[in-house]
């Protein structure tokens, strides 16, 4: 018997459910090229290279031909603001979470301390309770500490403190560090101790055995928990949206905050974007992956 | 001290997770208490909490409520109520939903080539890594009135003759449903084929030895194998949809309003820090005791960890 053999019933469900993932996806791409000016119908492609017919009537100059949208987002100061915010946000928890994640998980594999299992304990908070529950505790214990620090410190204007990139920063790290640390716990696990052994056999001291032996051995581990925790915070929302003040808003904030009010082809223009980023970005890792094993 | 630190193994450890514990206990227990405490206070006139200890907020929400329209001192208001069951089996039909549409999937990538699985499993994340409110946008574009799915109807209609009035999709608790499925789909297919993926190829061919029709192999060998995938899936389904706000924000306009969507009105809209508290520990504590009971039952598998 063919072990690979599916039935053409199970072939056809894969399919449809591929198409179901996938025609959202198209058809959002679809509607950045729309000629209509708000995105409630699809007015047809913009087609012609220079002066442009939006919604039958308006004659729109547009040097980008049917970039017009992405080039409107090009000189949207919000949209960019956003998305340095985003990738500060992600770049500096990725950093964090992934070193102090790492000793976690040695400090779990290896060795043996009061507050062990309490602490393994903690890492799985964030992924049993719902994301909304913890960032209302967080909204609720800076809102706390805040208003009482600015009332008992008599802190005026500016120097008030107020919900803002540090926060964001924080939060973000909170939630990606116990993914990290399983990860690389996972690799620890499925480690051979033998090697350290026979370093320090050889005569390496510890911080050589480390960073000779057992830091190359769970590299692998790290890279994926870091680039885990940058997803993680690239694609936040609930945690960020409690969070965040009126000068850090991310892209999913922009884009949610700009879904309730009106709906522009910019927001496509800026999905399309997005979702091509991504996609270079992980297909390129995963051929990288590929090749080192 | 250096040295005394180099001799003590309990001392290196306990610096080693030191940096995380901080974050942990300051980011995730701490606030949690910090809302058990809130949830027993109560709102000040300008919106601010007063550190009491009242159990109003948690009456409340199980429906005794001091604004009757009969003029009476207490009567049963099922609001909150009502909205809890909403969550709760929305979040049982999504799941449901996902299984049906993840199992398929999973099973085809799972018994196709093993140089291909990389690929098809690639093509599953990929919808994942764009963003979540994206996603929820891509629904909201193909559902409307006079979005995509309703213009291919319209024009499949003008083929055949037929007259076509546009379907009303967007606002309505299916749309919800819709988005939910299509937000955590890959969180149950991932799991799935996971333990799928280890099943060893000869115990299908002892079923088929044995005289097993393939309809009888996949009850009584690959669903059984595949329990701790689809339990793992499901904690990861379930958990978020109970919690979520932006999909039936998005998808369900004021129609469909889940204790994600009250969690958030009372921070953010109506200000009421303390009620919103108490609601947001409820749907805590009612997540995991679903999960609790549910997990109890069919066993843990590690395939969460994996996914």
């Amino acid at each position: 018997m063919n072990p690979h053999r599916r039935s053409p019933l199970v072939r056809i469900a894969a399919g449809l459910v591929y198409f179901f993932l996938y025609a959202p996806i198209f058809g959002l791409m679809l509607f950045s090229f729309n000629s209509s000016r708000t995105n409630i119908f699809f007015g047809g492609f913009i087609t012609r290279v220079g002066p442009l017919i939006m919604d039958g009537s308006t004659v729109v100059q547009s040097p980008c031909g049917p970039f017009h949208w992405f080039c409107e987002l090009s000189r949207n100061a919000e949209a960019m603001n956003a998305t340095r915010n985003t990738l500060t946000i992600a770049a500096i928890s990725t950093v964090v979470a992934t070193l102090i994640g790492t000793l976690a998980a040695l400090a779990l594999q290896r060795y043996d301390f009061r507050l062990k299992s309490f602490s393994q304990l903690s890492l799985y908070i964030p992924i049993i309770i719902p994301e909304i529950v913890m960032g209302i505790g967080i909204l609720v214990l800076f809102s706390q500490v805040f208003s009482f620090l600015n009332n008992s410190l008599n802190l005026a204007g500016s120097a008030r403190l107020t919900m803002g990139l540090p926060t964001v920063i924080v939060s973000h790290i909170a939630f990606s560090v116990p993914f990290v640390t399983l990860v690389v716990q996972a690799r620890l696990q499925g480690f051979d101790k033998s090697f350290e052994e026979a370093a320090m056999d050889l005569g390496a001291n510890e911080l050589v055995t480390f960073w000779r032996v057992t830091f190359p051995m769970i590299l692998p581990g790290v890279l994926s928990g870091a680039l885990l925790a940058f997803t993680l915070s690239l694609d936040d929302f609930v945690i960020t949206f409690f969070t965040s003040g009126p000068g850090s808003t991310t892209l999913p904030i922009y884009v949610y905050g700009l879904l309730r009010r009106i709906i522009t082809p910019q927001v496509n223009a800026l999905s399309t974007i997005w979702i091509l980023v991504v996609f270079t970005v992980v297909f390129l890792l995963q051929r990288f992956q590929n090749r080192r094993t | 001290m250096l040295k005394r630190l180099r001799e003590n193994k309990s001392a290196q450890g306990t610096l080693l997770i030191t940096p995380t514990l901080i974050f942990m206990v300051g980011l995730l227990i701490i606030p949690l208490i910090l809302t058990l405490v809130i949830s027993f206070g109560k709102r000040s006139a300008d919106g601010n909490v007063i550190y009491t200890f009242s159990l109003d907020n948690y009456i409340r929400i199980i429906g005794i409520s001091h604004n009757c329209p009969d003029g009476r001192a207490t009567c049963f208001d099922p609001l909150y109520v009502q909205i809890l069951w909403r969550s709760l089996t929305l979040a049982f039909n999504s799941t449901i939903v996902v299984i049906l549409l993840a199992y398929p999937l999973a099973y085809f990538i799972a018994r196709s080539h093993p140089s291909r699985r990389n690929t098809f499993l690639f093509l599953v994340l990929v919808p994942l890594w764009t963003n979540f409110v994206i996603r929820v946008y891509a629904w909201m574009m193909l559902l409307r009135t006079q979005g995509l799915i309703n213009d291919v109807l319209g024009w499949l209609a003008g083929l055949v003759g037929a007259r076509f009035t546009p379907l009303e999709m967007l606002y309505t608790p299916g749309a919800v449903l819709v988005g939910m499925v299509y937000e955590f789909l890959p969180f149950m297919i991932l799991p799935i084929y996971t333990s799928l993926e280890k099943i060893d190829n000869s115990l299908y061919e002892a079923a088929a030895d044995l005289g097993a029709n393939p309809f009888r192999t996949f009850l009584r060998v690959t669903l059984p194998l595949s329990m701790p995938g689809m339990v793992a899936g499901t904690v990861l389904v379930f958990i978020p949809v109970m919690g979520a706000f932006v999909v039936s924000d998005l998808l369900g306009g004021k129609q469909v309003i889940l204790v994600g969507n009250l969690i958030q009105r009372q921070f953010l809209d109506a200000r009421d820090p303390t009620f919103g508290s108490a609601a947001s520990l409820i749907l805590m504590v009612l997540t995991l005791v679903v999960m609790y009971f549910y997990t109890r039952k069919f066993g843990f598998g590690e395939e969460i960890v994996v996914a």
